[in-house]
C-alpha cells in the first residue's frame, strides 16, 4: 500500500495540514500537494475505472501526460468532468469523485466487460453494431450511450469568469525547465521580448528531482538564480501555471494559464487564454517517459518509474514498502536509488539488457540491490493492487524462473520528446534510432509567413535527455533564435553540467519478447481507452497497415490523453506485426490543444449577453414599454407579436393582422437593408446586380428587384427606389444587408472596378416605420404635412417631406397588400415619430404588430419570403417571379447559369398555394408525398411546404408549397404529411390567397 | 491563423479580421459564353499544393478586397496586392521563381 513517509517532500509544507474530500470521504493532504499524490499518501490507490473493460486503476503518472487518474472535480457551478488527479493541486475543502463506475469504484458491475475481454477485440463495435437495422435504436445505442463516455457532463451555468489575452513577442518559449530557462536567459540577455511559460506551479522540471549539478550548484539553487536574473529583465516575462495549448499558423499561439485553479473562486478570472503571436516559438517541453509492455502492467501500483521518483522526493509519498524497478535504460535507476535513499526497499532491477554495466548501474549494485540483466516482468501479481512479479528472460516466451512479492512497479521503457506544439503546425519528425525516439526534424521545420522555421525545439524536446546535453543544446538552439531574429549574442557561457555517463538503452516494445497470445492479450499500451497489444496486433493482422487507420480501428491514442504515453509503444507494435521499421509506419498527427481546456477558457468573456452583439432599432425601447415578445432576427432583436394581457402568441397575432387590415398597424422595419448606389456608372452596374432592370426606373418611383448569385440562385429581394440621376436605394432583407453590401462591393473592386459607383451601407442610419392599413392615410394626414393623397404619391412612388414636424422619405409600398407607407427618418427622431403615430392613432384603433403578423399577411398575399421560399437552390422562375427577370438585358449576375438545362427543366418544383380541404394548418417542411420509391427504397417526393400559417383573414391553413409542374396543376387534390405519421388532403391553388387584383394596396 | 498585410491601409491584419474568397484572377463568363468555358469558371478550381493566389477581404478593417500570393503548404507569403489587377505583378512572379525553381506559374 502506498503511504506518506514520515519526512521529505520538497514542494509539500507539512506545516499546512488540508482536507478534502473523495468520493464523499475525508482525506488528509499537505499543502503543496496534488490530489493524485495527497490520495496515494492517505493510502487510497484506487483512483478509476477503465473505459472500456472498468479495470481498477490507479496513476501511473505525475504529470499531464496520466491516462488513469481523471476525476470528477468541484461542485455545481465549478464542476468539472476528466480532470487529472496528478495536476490537480489540492486545495482545502477540495471535492472529488471518481469515474467510470456503478455503483461504486470499488465494486463495479461494468467491470463484468472485463470477463468478456476476449469477446470486445478491437473493432467489436464496427463488427458487431451494424445488423440488425432495429437492434441499433432498441439495443445497441441505449446501451452503448449509457457506457460511453468519462466522467459526467456538468448540469449548472459555469460559475466562473474567463478572459482572453491578446499579446505579442519577440520570442515565446513553452517550458520552464532548465532548457526553457537557459534560453530565456539567452534571448533575454539579447534584449529580445520573451514570454516564458511554464504549465505546473514549479520553475525547473525534472531537473531538481533528477539531480544535477550545474556551474556547481544543486539544480533547484541554479534554476533559483537563473529565475532572479530573468525577473530582473524588463523585456522578460515569466508565467507559472500557465500552458501553451497549442501552435498554429504565422507564430500564431495559444496558451492556458490556471489563475484560480487552486483556490477557486478565490479571484476572477479562473483561467485566462493567452493569445500570443510571436514572431519565433522555442520548444522546451521535455519528454515523457513511456511504459513498458508486459502482462498486467495495469495493475493499481505500476508507475513509471520516473513518477515514482517524483512521488517520493517531491512529495514524500511511499509507492509501496518494495517497489520492483523494470526498465531497458539507465534513467530508472535513478529511482532505485531514491527509494533506497528514502529508506524503502528495492528487491530487484529488472532490465531487458543483457549484460548490464555503468555507473548508474554499478552505484545501484553498491547500495545491495539486485541488479538482473536481460531479464523481464513475465506478469504481474495481484488484482485490485500488485502483489509481486513473476520474473522471465526477456529473450523467451515467459516460462516463469522466480516470483518477486512486491507492492509497487517503477517501469521505464524510455522517453519520448514531447513535439507536440512542433507538429501542431506542421513541423516533421525523425526517428532516432539509438535512444529509440521521435525527435523534431531540423530540415522540416514549421515554416513562418517568410517561409523559415518558426519554431525551434530545445533540450529534452529536441531529444537531447541528459542535463549536460539539454543545456548545451538549450544555449544553441536560443542563440540560432536569437541570431535568426537578428538580435546581438550575448556573450555567455553554456552552464557546466557534471553528469553521470549513461549506457544506452535497448529498445523493448514487448516483454518477453516472445510472449504468447495470453500475456499479449493483458500488455496495456493505451491505459484510457483500454488498448492491448493483442488489439494492435489484431487491426495489422486485418489489414490496418496505415497507423491513421490502426489508431481509429483500435482507438489507440484517441482518449482525453491522446495517447500521450501510447502512441509510440503502439506504433513500434503495429510496426513489429506488419514486419516494418518504426519511422516507414509513420506517426499519427498530434493536434492542438496539448491538454484538453475547458469549454469556458475558449469562450473567454463571449458568453450571455456577450457572446454576439445584440442589434437594437431607435424604437426598440418603445417595443419593450408595450411588452413585445422578442425573436432574433441575425443579430437584431424583432417583436414577434404584442401580446396583451391574457393573450398568448397566437391570439396576439390574429388580432395584429385583423387590426391591421381593418384599421391600421405600425410596424418597426428598420431592420431591412438599405444600400445607396451613387455614381455615374450606378444604373449600369445594378442592372448586373438585379435580374430586373433598374436603370430605367424614374426618379421618385420604387420597384420589387431580385438580386442573384452567379450560379443562378437566388439570394435576396427587396425594394429599389430611383432618388436622383446617379442614385438608387436598395432594400434589402433584414438578413441580408451585410451580406448583399459585400456581394456588390465584390463585383465592384474585382471584376468591374473601373466603373464609377460608389456604395454605403447606411441601414443604421434610418429608423423607418411601416404604417399600413385601410386608414393609415388618415392616420397620416392627422399629423399633417405632406401631401399623401393617392394622386400626389401613388403606389411605387415615394416622395421627401415633412410629416408632423419631422423629416421624412415617405415609401409607398407593400408588404402585407394594404394601403401601406414606409416612413424612413434619421434614426435619432425615429423613437418620437412612433410615439406621435402610437399617439395620432389612437383614434383610428392603431396597434403595432410584429413580425410573425407580417408573415401571414405576405404568406395571404403570396408574397415569398427569402429564407422560406429559397434554399440556395431556387431560382425565380420556380417561384412565378419570372416577370421580374429581365430578357432584355445581354447580361446580369446569374442569367447565363439560369440559362442550364436543368433551370429550364419542366419538371422543376414550383410555387403554389395549398388549401387543406379540412381548412387545418399544415406542419411546416411537410413533404408532398408521390407514388413509388426512389432507388435508395425511399417514398417518393413530388414537393414540400415552405411556408404555412392560420390566416386569420380567411379563417383556414394557407401554405405556400414548391410542387412538381405546381402551376400546371391548379385544383389537383395531393396528400401532405401531417406530421402524425399520416397525410391530410390538400388543394393546389394560387399563392395568391387574399386580394388577388392587389386592389387593396392601390388606393 | 495567418496573418496578411493589406495592400490598401497597410495593416498585418489577423485571419479573424478577413473573409477568403477563393481563387484570384478568374475569367468571368457570362451569357454567351459555352457550357464548358461556364462551368469552368463557375466550378473549376486549381486548388494547389504549392503557390496559390487568392481573393482576401479586409472585412473587419478598410473592407477592400486584396490579393495574395501564398504557399498552402507552407504557408508562406510572397505578397499582397490590389484586387484591380489582371495578373500578378511581374516583381511578385519573379520572387516567387526564385524561391520555387520550376514552379509551374499562375495561368
Ligand atoms: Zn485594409
Amino acid at each position: 500500500m502506498s503511504t506518506r513517509l514520515a519526512s521529505g517532500g520538497r514542494l509539500i509544507d507539512r506545516e499546512t495540514p488540508i482536507h478534502f474530500l473523495f468520493n464523499g470521504r475525508k482525506f488528509p493532504g499537505y499543502a503543496g500537494d496534488t490530489l493524485a499524490s495527497a490520495l496515494l499518501g492517505a493510502g487510497q490507490q484506487l483512483m478509476g475505472r477503465s473505459f472500456k473493460y472498468h479495470r481498477p486503476r490507479s496513476v501511473v503518472a505525475s504529470g499531464h501526460e496520466e491516462p488513469n487518474a481523471l476525476v470528477n472535480l468541484g461542485d455545481g457551478g465549478r464542476f468539472e468532468p476528466n480532470q487529472r488527479a496528478t495536476v490537480t493541486e489540492l486545495y482545502d475543502g477540495l471535492e472529488a469523485r471518481s469515474q467510470n463506475h456503478w455503483p461504486s469504484l470499488e465494486m463495479d458491475i461494468g467491470a463484468l466487460n472485463d470477463l468478456a475481454a476476449r469477446f470486445l477485440p478491437a473493432g467489436f463495435y464496427y463488427k458487431t453494431f451494424i445488423h440488425p437495422r432495429w437492434a441499433w435504436k432498441h439495443l445497441f445505442e441505449p446501451v452503448i450511450r449509457r457506457s460511453a463516455g468519462l466522467g459526467r457532463a456538468p448540469v449548472e451555468r459555469d460559475a466562473d469568469r474567463y478572459e482572453h489575452y491578446h499579446t505579442h513577442c519577440d520570442l515565446l518559449i513553452a517550458g520552464g525547465g532548465i532548457a526553457g530557462l537557459q534560453a530565456a536567459l539567452v534571448a533575454g540577455r539579447a534584449g529580445l521580448s520573451v514570454l516564458l511559460l511554464e504549465q505546473s506551479p514549479h520553475w525547473g522540471g525534472r531537473s531538481p528531482v533528477d539531480g544535477a549539478t550545474i556551474d556547481g550548484a544543486e539544480a533547484d539553487d541554479w534554476v533559483k538564480i537563473a529565475l532572479q536574473e530573468l525577473e530582473s529583465l524588463d523585456n522578460v516575462r515569466l508565467r507559472l501555471r500557465c500552458q501553451v495549448a497549442g501552435l498554429y499558423d504565422h507564430g500564431y499561439a495559444l496558451a492556458v494559464e490556471r489563475l484560480a485553479d487552486h483556490q477557486p473562486g478565490a479571484i476572477p478570472p479562473r483561467q485566462r487564454l493567452w493569445r500570443i503571436r510571436a514572431r519565433h516559438v522555442l520548444t522546451a517541453t521535455g519528454a515523457i517517459e513511456r511504459p513498458l509492455a508486459f502482462a498486467s502492467n495495469d495493475t493499481p501500483g505500476v508507475m513509471l518509474a520516473s513518477a515514482v521518483r517524483d512521488y517520493v522526493v517531491n512529495w514524500g509519498v511511499s509507492p509501496g514498502d518494495r517497489t520492483v524497478i523494470v526498465t531497458n535504460n539507465d534513467d530508472a535507476y535513478r529511482t532505485a536509488i531514491a527509494l533506497h535513499e528514502a529508506g524503502l526497499v528495492v528487491p530487484m532491477v529488472v532490465d531487458a539488457r543483457p549484460g548490464v554495466g555503468g555507473p548508474l548501474a554499478e552505484t545501484v549494485r553498491a547500495l545491495g540491490i539486485r541488479v538482473e540483466s536481460g531479464k523481464a516482468i513475465a506478469k504481474v501479481l495481484g488484482g485490485k493492487s500488485v502483489g509481486g512479479v513473476a520474473i522471465a528472460a526477456q529473450a523467451g516466451e515467459g516460462a516463469v524462473l522466480e516470483t518477486v512479492p512486491c507492492e509497487a512497479v517503477a517501469m521505464s521503457g524510455g522517453w519520448s520528446p514531447v513535439v507536440h506544439l512542433w507538429s501542431h503546425c506542421g513541423g516533421k519528425l525523425i526517428w532516432d534510432e539509438v535512444s529509440a525516439l521521435f525527435r523534431p526534424d531540423p530540415a522540416r521545420p514549421p515554416t513562418g509567413a517568410d517561409g523559415s522555421a518558426m519554431v525551434t525545439p530545445a533540450g529534452s524536446a529536441n531529444g537531447a535527455l541528459l542535463a549536460d546535453a539539454v543545456l548545451a543544446d538549450a544555449d544553441a538552439q536560443a542563440r540560432a533564435a536569437v541570431k535568426a531574429l537578428g538580435a546581438r549574442l550575448p556573450k555567455s557561457a553554456v552552464p557546466q553540467v557534471e553528469t553521470v555517463a549513461e549506457q544506452p538503452l535497448a529498445a523493448t516494445w514487448i516483454m518477453p519478447q516472445g510472449a504468447g497470445p495470453a500475456l499479449r492479450a493483458k500488455m496495456w499500451l493505451d491505459f484510457q481507452n483500454d488498448v492491448k497489444v493483442s488489439d494492435v496486433q489484431l487491426a495489422a493482422q486485418e489489414g490496418y497497415a496505415s497507423v491513421e487507420h490502426a489508431k481509429r480501428y483500435t482507438t489507440l491514442g484517441m482518449a482525453t490523453d491522446q495517447g500521450k504515453l501510447s502512441n509510440i509503444n503502439g506504433l513500434a507494435v503495429l510496426a513489429g506485426a506488419l514486419d516494418q521499421r518504426i519511422p516507414s509506419v509513420g506517426t499519427t498527427t498530434f493536434r492542438p490543444p496539448y491538454t484538453p481546456l475547458t469549454m469556458g477558457t475558449i469562450a473567454g468573456e463571449a458568453r450571455g449577453v456577450l457572446f454576439q452583439p445584440l442589434r437594437k432599432t431607435a424604437l426598440h425601447s418603445a417595443h419593450e414599454a408595450a411588452r413585445a415578445d422578442f425573436e432574433p432576427v441575425g443579430q437584431w432583436r424583432r417583436p414577434y407579436c404584442y401580446p396583451r394581457p391574457g393573450e398568448d402568441r397566437q391570439a396576439a397575432v390574429v388580432r395584429e393582422v385583423k387590426n391591421t387590415r381593418q384599421a391600421v398597424g405600425l410596424l418597426d422595419a428598420s431592420t431591412l437593408g438599405k444600400i445607396i448606389v451613387s455614381g455615374p456608372d450606378a444604373g449600369r452596374f445594378l442592372d448586373m446586380i438585379y435580374t430586373n432592370m433598374m436603370s430605367t426606373l424614374a426618379p421618385g418611383k420604387c420597384r420589387y428587384g431580385l438580386i442573384c448569385s452567379e450560379n443562378g440562385f437566388l439570394i435576396d429581394d427587396g425594394v429599389v427606389a430611383r432618388i436622383d440621376e446617379q442614385t438608387w436605394l436598395c432594400h434589402t432583407t433584414t438578413g441580408g444587408a451585410e451580406r448583399i453590401h459585400g456581394h456588390m462591393e465584390d463585383w465592384l473592386q474585382c471584376e468591374w472596378w473601373d466603373w464609377q459607383v460608389h456604395t454605403a451601407n447606411v441601414t443604421e442610419q434610418f429608423a423607418q416605420i411601416g404604417v399600413v392599413g385601410p386608414k393609415a392615410r388618415l392616420l397620416l394626414e392627422t399629423l399633417g404635412g405632406m401631401d399623401v393623397s393617392k394622386e400626389a404619391l401613388p403606389f411605387m412612388h415615394w416622395a421627401d417631406g415633412r410629416l408632423g414636424g419631422f423629416p421624412v422619405r415617405v415609401y409607398r409600398i407593400s408588404f402585407s397588400g394594404e394601403l401601406s407607407y414606409e416612413i424612413a427618418l434619421p434614426a435619432s427622431q425615429g423613437l418620437a415619430l412612433w410615439q406621435r403615430l402610437m399617439a395620432a392613432g389612437e383614434e383610428l384603433g392603431v396597434m403595432p404588430y410584429g413580425t410573425e403578423a407580417l408573415h401571414v399577411m405576405r404568406a395571404e398575399k403570396g408574397f415569398i419570403m427569402i429564407g422560406d421560399e429559397t434554399d440556395g437552390t431556387i431560382i425565380p422562375q420556380d417561384l412565378g417571379l419570372s416577370w421580374a427577370v429581365s430578357k432584355k438585358k445581354a447580361d446580369f449576375l446569374g442569367k447565363r447559369a439560369q440559362q442550364r438545362s436543368h433551370m429550364t427543366d419542366p419538371d422543376r418544383w414550383k410555387l403554389v398555394g395549398l388549401e387543406t380541404l379540412d381548412g387545418s394548418v399544415l406542419p411546416d417542411g411537410a413533404h408532398l408525398p408521390a407514388a413509388g420509391e426512389n432507388a435508395n427504397g425511399q417514398r417518393n417526393v413530388q414537393g414540400r411546404v415552405t411556408s404555412t400559417y392560420y390566416s386569420p383573414t380567411l379563417d383556414r391553413g394557407i401554405a405556400l408549397a414548391l410542387v412538381h409542374r405546381g402551376p400546371d396543376r391548379m385544383g389537383e387534390e395531393v396528400p401532405v404529411q401531417d406530421g402524425k405519421g399520416g397525410t391530410v388532403a390538400a388543394r393546389i391553388v394560387s399563392p395568391v390567397f387574399f386580394d388577388p387584383k392587389g386592389e387593396k394596396q392601390d388606393v | 491563423m495567418l496573418m496578411l498585410t493589406c495592400p490598401y491601409c497597410g495593416i498585418k491584419a489577423d485571419e479573424t479580421e478577413l473573409t477568403p474568397g477563393g481563387e484570384a484572377h478568374l475569367t468571368r463568363f457570362g451569357p454567351e459564353a459555352s457550357d464548358e468555358d461556364f462551368e469552368s469558371y463557375l466550378f473549376q478550381r486549381k486548388n494547389p499544393k504549392g503557390v496559390h493566389f487568392e481573393r482576401w477581404r479586409h472585412a473587419y478593417g478598410c473592407g477592400k478586397w486584396f490579393l495574395a500570393a501564398r504557399d498552402t503548404a507552407t504557408l508562406e507569403v510572397f505578397g499582397t496586392y490590389p484586387a484591380q489587377s489582371k495578373a500578378p505583378p511581374k516583381r511578385l512572379l519573379t520572387a516567387i521563381r526564385r524561391k520555387r525553381p520550376g514552379w509551374e506559374g499562375w495561368e
